[in-house]
């Protein structure tokens, strides 16, 4: 069981409300496939990836950015069991989608300097920071429980 | 592996923050501490407070080390010059090496915090790889 603290959860909260799935997800996503790009293993369909630019332009990656992101959002309104709640997603990101888990915590990475180049320093102070991380690798821990 | 693009970047880059070494230091220091405590078992003779003294030198050393280093990428003089702090950091300071990334980390944090769009995905991953390369440095005499 993960405790959070009042100002935690209300960090995590409020920051949540303040965040655009569609802004900082597709920014996310080409910010891992760029920074990290062993990760594009798992994006073969997805056509053009061979430069910053064209990740950047392209509409798939903008569209499953989306997706990965909104997904966050069950883990927020599900702060006290977030384990149970990604117990079916664990599953099919092990036995469907073969993801090592330790590009859930590259993707949170990813996530926290979007976030950060959006809110600046002194809404996403360190203490916001430090919630707003502790939540992602809950959420990574949550996805990687149901591997085998 | 760092291209020649990527190094003119990046010392363009550390040499636009030098001006604000002990501000930008100081703050990926305080936030690594504030998201990982553990880190702070290395300070623990240190005030490591918000703004104070010792947080500000040692963000000021670090971050001008940084941006001295971008100026020898790629060639013996990095290695070399950084002889120094690869033997202070492996005998006396003897930091397990995961923390480095930790580190490396809130220091992109902080450039996202204060460049905001100008921290592009071309600066990040450059920023990340040189980061990481300079850690492999600093933990090479770890052993």
């Amino acid at each position: 069981m993960v405790e959070w603290t009042d100002a935690e959860r209300s960090a995590i909260t409020g920051l949540w409300g303040k965040i655009s799935v569609d802004e900082i997800g597709p920014q996310a996503l080409s910010r891992l496939l760029i920074v990290a790009p062993w990760t594009q293993r798992h994006f073969a369909s997805f056509g053009n990836l061979s430069s910053p630019a064209a990740i950047m332009g392209n509409p798939k990656v903008a569209a499953h950015g989306k997706t990965v992101m909104g997904g966050l959002d069950r883990a927020v309104k599900n702060l006290d069991n977030i384990k149970a709640a990604y117990a079916g997603l664990s599953v099919m990101h092990s036995e469907k989608l073969h993801v090592d888990p330790d590009n859930f915590r590259l993707l949170s990475d990813c996530i926290t300097v979007c976030v950060a180049m959006k809110f600046g320093p002194s809404c996403f102070s360190p203490d916001v920071q430090e919630a707003w991380q502790k939540f992602l690798a809950v959420v990574a821990s949550a996805l990687s429980r149901q591997y085998h | 592996m760092l291209s020649a693009r990527e190094r003119e970047l990046l010392i363009e880059l550390w040499d636009r923050l030098t001006p604000a070494a002990e501000h930008i230091g100081s703050e990926a220091l305080l936030r690594m501490f504030t998201t990982f405590p553990k880190t702070k078992t290395y300070f623990a003779h240190l005030d490591l407070s918000a703004r104070s003294e010792h947080l500000r030198s040692i963000g000021k050393r670090i971050v001008e080390a940084i941006a001295e280093g971008t100026r020898h990428i790629g060639t013996a003089q990095f290695t070399a010059n950084l002889s120094y702090l690869s033997r202070f950091h492996a005998y006396q300071l003897r930091i397990h090496p995961t923390n480095f990334k930790l580190f490396n980390h809130c220091m992109l944090v902080t450039l996202a915090c204060y460049l905001g769009e100008d921290f592009s995905p071309r600066a990040h991953a450059a920023t990340d790889k040189y980061l990481s390369a300079y850690a492999a440095v600093l933990a090479e005499k770890f052993r």
